[in-house]
């Protein structure tokens, strides 16, 4: 899978109450949270971000709450793939699960315009490339075992395989 | 770093961590090594109000007719409840018909549950050497009672409610060890946000916390757990502490089931072992906006406070309500503070009222309320206005954790939360007592 978007930063310990707040959460339609993503860090995003965008962050992305509805707000933005150096584990394991893309990057995106410059992300080849200046970086590799649960599209599509392989 | 090896084990061969031991034993293996992916049964499973639908509807994809074990699913209404809103009172008739429809033993309504982390323990359904994942980060506060436990999201939940299984990458284990007696007015949460505070919001990113050492073995079961419920705010998959007897002692009268405790080895490996002396630790404090930002109260002195909430599952169990009643006891809360007391489950709240300690908040003027996580996660009962700061026994200080983006939390325990309400402003308990 082949994606290709604008870019937009995050720094390091973006919380899942960054991404959604609680006050949201009595609803789960990614619609809906997706009209208030990142507001309380960044409340004019929800307005800026569009279909196809990727988000960048830090170290420790989606740290705090397990809540599903963090990943699910992104998806329902439209977003892409969501880069980050590092990523907290439930959301890491709630991208994979909902079939959000995600990469790890340890390496820093430097030079990017926010809202602006465009990112090629290449899912098989792992690989990164800064539009603007043509720089290529390297994701890390997934297990193979996740890798699998992201080719099905999902953990319940997985479980499902899993749990009934005739069909 | 690697702990004294030697004992009866070859050189190539060491020991495990309790950790290790718990999933290999679940997984049917032998013995596991960190980094090793892992298909592991599953003791209990647990999901609240707001992670339990999402869950049902991914649930309901399977076409499945019933779940893996309806004695080994917990559902606990206890965010948005008594119900907030109409959207929240949707979410909790879905959870509530759900577990109708599914006979699911462990429901618990409003009127008998507590805040899920602290009703678990409490009515015995936490048991050392199990597994157990819940739909909610703090569901590693179980690793109190060494069990290994762990939050994931609804997703993950679902899945579980199918099969029964998680698939779990064996965690390396961070050990930390606790030395010297602690000085008064310093428990659990004050030597779990040092040490947040020493290794940073992802400092134990992926793996295991032990916590051990002579503090340690003096610290009771509530201390133990509130420890335990923040290994997730160091980034950590579960923290623990084995099994000794303030463990069985706790588990006594709750626990009818047999149940096999786990130890680490002696010549177990540690990623990395820590080695606090907090003989001299004064209270700690966790600055907005994150739970690393800590320091010692000291530091903190004279901020000034619109709101102190005392509760949560961090630290709305008895003994932090005998604490907070200890130093309130006779005073009154600072007329520019609104405090708030959230004993965390019913029975907590009878054992409180039982014990005088309601009577003691009461008449100082704070607010009693039934249990609920709600201001903890900025839900209902107590939201902060623009520029408003409380400080609040809880887990998270992120920006708008309890209310409006621009207001502020600080996290300590409940002696100097108690403390600060009469002040109006942060002190440490020794000067209003």
């Amino acid at each position: 899978m082949i994606f290709e978007g604008k870019a937009w930063l995050f720094g390091d310990n973006i919380d899942t109450d960054a991404i959604i707040a609680a006050r949201y959460l009595s609803t789960s339609d990614p619609g809906e949270l997706a009209e208030h993503l990142m507001e309380d860090i960044k409340p004019e995003f929800p307005g800026l971000v569009a279909p196809g965008d990727i988000l960048v962050g830090g170290e420790n992305f989606g740290c705090g709450s397990s809540r599903e509805h963090a990943p699910l707000a992104i998806k329902g933005a439209g977003v892409s793939c969501v880069i980050a150096k590092s990523f907290a584990r439930i959301f890491y394991r709630n991208a994979i699960n909902i079939g959000l893309p995600i990469m790890e990057c340890r390496e820093e995106l430097s030079g990017i315009e926010p809202g602006s410059d465009r990112l090629k992300v290449d899912l098989e080849q792992g690989t990164i490339t800064h539009l603007q200046t043509g720089r290529v970086y390297k994701a890390e590799p997934f297990p193979p075992f996740m890798q699998e649960i992201i080719n099905k599209g999902g953990l319940i599509e997985y479980v499902k395989a899993r749990v009934n392989p005739a069909k | 770093m690697t702990k004294a090896t030697n004992h009866n084990h070859g050189s190539t061969n060491h020991g495990s961590t309790m950790v290790e031991k718990i999933l290999a034993a679940k997984s049917g293996k032998n013995k596991v090594a960190p980094g090793n992916l892992v298909n592991t049964k599953i003791d209990l499973a647990l999901g609240n109000d707001i992670t339990a639908p999402v869950a049902i509807k991914e649930f309901e994809r399977f076409g499945v007719d019933k779940v893996f074990d309806p004695e080994k699913i917990v559902l606990v209404p206890d965010h948005f409840t008594p119900n907030k809103d109409i959207a929240s009172a949707e979410q909790a008739l879905l959870i509530r018909q759900f577990a109708q429809k599914y006979m699911i033993k462990h429901y618990y309504e409003i009127g008998r549950m507590g805040i899920e982390h602290a009703l678990l323990p409490e009515q015995g359904l936490v048991r050392p050497g199990e597994v157990i994942i819940g739909a909610d980060s703090h569901t590693c506060t179980y690793g109190a009672l060494g069990a290994f436990a762990t939050g994931v999201g609804s997703t993950d939940l679902a899945a579980a409610m199918v099969i029964g299984e998680a698939w779990f990458k064996v965690p390396s284990t961070l050990r930390f060890e606790f030395q010297g007696p602690l000085p008064r007015w310093v428990g659990g949460k004050d030597l779990i946000l040092y040490t947040i505070g020493q290794i940073g919001v992802s400092g134990a990113r992926y793996r295991a916390m032990e916590f051990a050492g002579s503090a340690i073995s003096e610290l009771s079961m509530d201390g133990r757990l509130t420890m335990a419920n923040m290994a997730i705010e160091a980034g950590g998959k579960c923290g623990y502490v084995q099994p000794d007897q303030v463990t069985f002692d706790y588990l006594k009268g709750r626990v009818s089931v047999p149940y096999e405790a786990v130890y680490s080895d002696d010549d177990a490996v540690y990623e990395k072992v820590f080695s606090f002396d907090v003989s001299d630790l004064e209270p700690q404090i966790a600055f907005p906006p994150s739970p690393d930002k800590v320091r010692p109260v000291s530091d903190a002195k004279g901020i000034e406070l619109q709101q102190v909430v005392i509760g949560s599952c961090t630290n709305g169990r008895i003994e932090d309500l005998r604490i907070a009643a200890s130093v309130i006891k006779n005073k009154r809360v600072h007329p520019g503070v609104r405090m708030l007391v959230i004993p965390a489950t019913q029975q907590i709240y009878r054992q409180a009222l039982e014990e005088g300690l309601l009577t003691a908040f009461i008449d100082a003027e704070a607010v009693v309320s039934t249990p609920t996580c709600g201001p903890c996660l900025g839900g209902h009962m107590g939201i902060l206005a623009h520029g408003e700061k409380a400080l609040a026994t809880t887990n998270r200080n992120f920006v708008g954790r309890m209310g409006h983006p621009e207001s502020e939390v600080y996290l300590s325990g409940p002696a100097v939360a108690a403390a600060s309400a009469v002040a109006g402003k942060i002190v440490h308990p020794e000067e209003v007592n």
